[in-house]
């Protein structure tokens, strides 16, 4: 310290404190940046891009075409965008196990490295809705219970039931549970509109106001049972279907009893 | 033929059985102990019920076989009080059928009608009584009372009135007005055509100006609420006029189910089918929101929208028939 402290004076002190600084601060927005921009290098990109195009021919492009073009039973996919393809593949929807009414939530054929390069596969034929960053899902911070609620009734609860419960819709079809799905995937349907489900736009329903019922989803799956079995929170349908058979069952048993002769 | 029927004799009452604890002192002493049982059990229950109302917090949740994770405190207030009825009844019963009085007792039926001698001592008091009254002499009485037990009846039908104030045009009319801009709900934001993409839906109200701290009134949003889905024009099959009601592939319905009034709301984008999750009525987007299944006999009234000078969506009129479902006076 001492034998540096002699040079403190030096001409040549101030012009490298300058390029000492500016290069730590160039480095700290580069390091603390790089989590929320884009961390690919130009290169690691297009090499993405390319595994996402092997993964795509390989799995996808029997049903959505060799171009993504679609065809006769699957649609084109130029223009989902990157957070279509990871609300799909990254939930198990797709690949679809069988032709049936409906891809249905299952465990995922693909790891999450390779939903990304088919998300940057997808992304890259057209422009579409992204993926949203964690750091625009914060919906602790960012949403209100209150007003997810009433966001939720009004835009969610007719097809996924009042406590998120998922219902019925047309032909088999069905609109599934929200409970425990990933606040990530939440949003990603919310803008794409997968299957059956239509979009909601950002200007009618804002990012906050997505958050929000983000939020009430959250806690509506950590609400506690206080009457004990949920019967799938479905209200008079299942606890009339109990009442029916348990309860009624079970009075009938006391009637049969109490004509019963004694011996 | 009637040898046959005679031939069955009267078959009688079948042999009184007497109970083992008739006869048997020990079985007696047995069914003493389960009614005992019984009643202690009863009592447990009681006791189950003061104690988990206690001691047990109301934030405890314990996992139950079959119920899952519940309420501790909740849950043993329950058992407790069932059990300590249900055994209470139970003791009664058991001790009735066990060991009271077991003896079948034959009571004959006597005929329902009243001897002769009654039946015309009752018409005779009941001629002179009238006789007493001189109803038959006093017609004056007689119209007078006539006319206010008349009048009586009306009371009821005027007290009906005061079960609310008459419908008025409310049934008929919304707060759609030609230029009302549509705006989200809730959020009360006005609405661009290019703020939604094609599959989007936006669930609507018309726009109001509100006092602070004013709410809109549920019976106007019952009426009000409007569905706006965007579709690509050539998507749709619709006339000239139902086509000129539409906005660059954004089309206008209530939300009131034109078969008991639920909110129609569950679209499916890919058949661009509109279905009412109360009787299932479904409704085809593409052809104004023609029934395609279910009980609706009406399809859903649909709002002619277009833009105002800011580039906001509005109303170009207000709707043309009433909303919701069938009523009385609704002409058609």
């Amino acid at each position: 310290m001492k034998r540096l402290s002699r040079f403190r004076r030096h001409r040549a002190v101030a012009p490298l404190l300058l390029v000492l600084a500016l290069f730590s601060i160039g480095t700290t927005f580069s390091v603390a940046g790089a989590s929320t921009s884009s961390p690919l290098t130009a290169a690691e990109k297009s090499a993405l891009i390319d595994e996402g195009q092997r993964i795509f021919l390989k799995g996808c492009s029997s049903c959505h075409g060799l171009n993504a073009e679609g065809g006769g039973i699957a649609p084109s996919l130029i223009g989902v965008g990157a957070a279509s393809v990871d609300f799909q593949v990254a939930t198990g929807r797709m690949p679809m196990a069988d032709m049936s009414t409906q891809a249905m939530r299952k465990a995922p054929v693909y790891n999450e490295k390779e939903v990304e390069a088919l998300a940057a596969y997808v992304a890259s034929l057209a422009p579409g809705p992204g993926i949203p960053g964690e750091e625009h899902l914060n919906y602790e911070r960012d949403g209100s219970t209150a007003e997810g609620g009433e966001l939720f009734r009004t835009n969610c609860a007719m097809c996924h039931n009042f406590a998120g419960q998922g219902g019925a819709l047309t032909q088999g079809k069905y609109a599934p549970t929200v409970m425990g799905v990933e606040p990530r995937h939440i949003y990603e349907a919310m803008i794409t509109g997968p299957q059956s489900m239509p979009v909601f736009s950002d200007k009618t329903i804002t990012p906050e106001e997505k958050l929000s019922i983000i939020k009430w989803i959250k806690a509506a799956e950590n609400e506690p049972q206080l009457g004990g079995a949920a019967l799938g929170r479905v209200g008079p349908v299942t606890e009339g279907l109990l009442v029916w058979t348990l309860g009624l069952g079970m009075l009938v048993g006391v009637a049969v009893w109490l004509a019963m002769k004694a011996r | 033929m009637s040898n046959e029927i005679e031939a069955i004799k009267d078959p009688g009452l079948p042999a009184h059985v007497h109970r083992r604890a008739d006869t048997d002192p020990k079985a007696a002493k047995k069914a003493e102990r389960q009614v005992a049982i019984l009643f202690l059990l009863s009592a447990l229950g009681t006791i189950t019920l003061i104690g988990s109302y206690i001691f047990i917090p109301q934030n405890v949740f314990i996992f139950f076989p079959v119920l899952g994770n519940t309420n501790a405190h909740q849950l043993f207030l329950g058992l407790g009080m069932a059990a300590s009825l249900f055994f209470i009844g139970m003791g009664a019963i058991h001790w009735a059928k066990t060991l009271m009085p077991d003896e079948e007792v034959v009571i004959q039926r006597h005929e329902f009608r009243s001897p002769d001698e009654d039946r015309a001592d009752f018409i005779r008091t009941a001629k002179e009584g009238a006789a007493a009254a001189g109803l038959g002499r006093r017609s004056l009485i007689k119209r007078s009372l006539g006319l206010s037990l008349g009048l009586v009846g009306l009371s009821p039908l005027i007290l009906l009135r005061d079960l609310g104030p008459l419908p008025g045009n409310s049934l008929t009319k919304t707060s759609w007005k030609a230029g009302t801009r549509l705006v989200t709900d809730p959020g009360d934001r006005p609405i661009r055509p290019e703020d939604m993409e094609v599959g989007a839906v936006a669930q609507t109200l018309p726009a109001v100006v509100l006092a602070p701290g004013e709410h809109r009134k549920l019976s106007d949003i019952a009426k009000d609420a409007v569905l706006l889905i965007r579709l690509r024009p050539e998507e749709f099959n619709l006339d000239a006029e139902r086509l000129s009601w539409t906005h660059e592939g954004i089309i206008a319905f209530s939300k009131i189910c034109s078969h008991m009034g639920c909110a129609v709301a569950l679209y499916e984008q890919q058949t661009k089918h509109l279905l009412c999750p109360c009787h299932q009525s479904t409704f085809d987007v593409t052809r104004a929101a023609k029934v395609i299944f279910g009980p609706a006999a009406r399809p859903l009234p649909q709002l002619a929208i277009t833009v105002d000078s800011e580039g906001y969506l509005v109303a170009q009129s207000p709707f043309n028939e009433p909303v919701g479902p069938s009523f009385w006076e609704r002409s058609s």
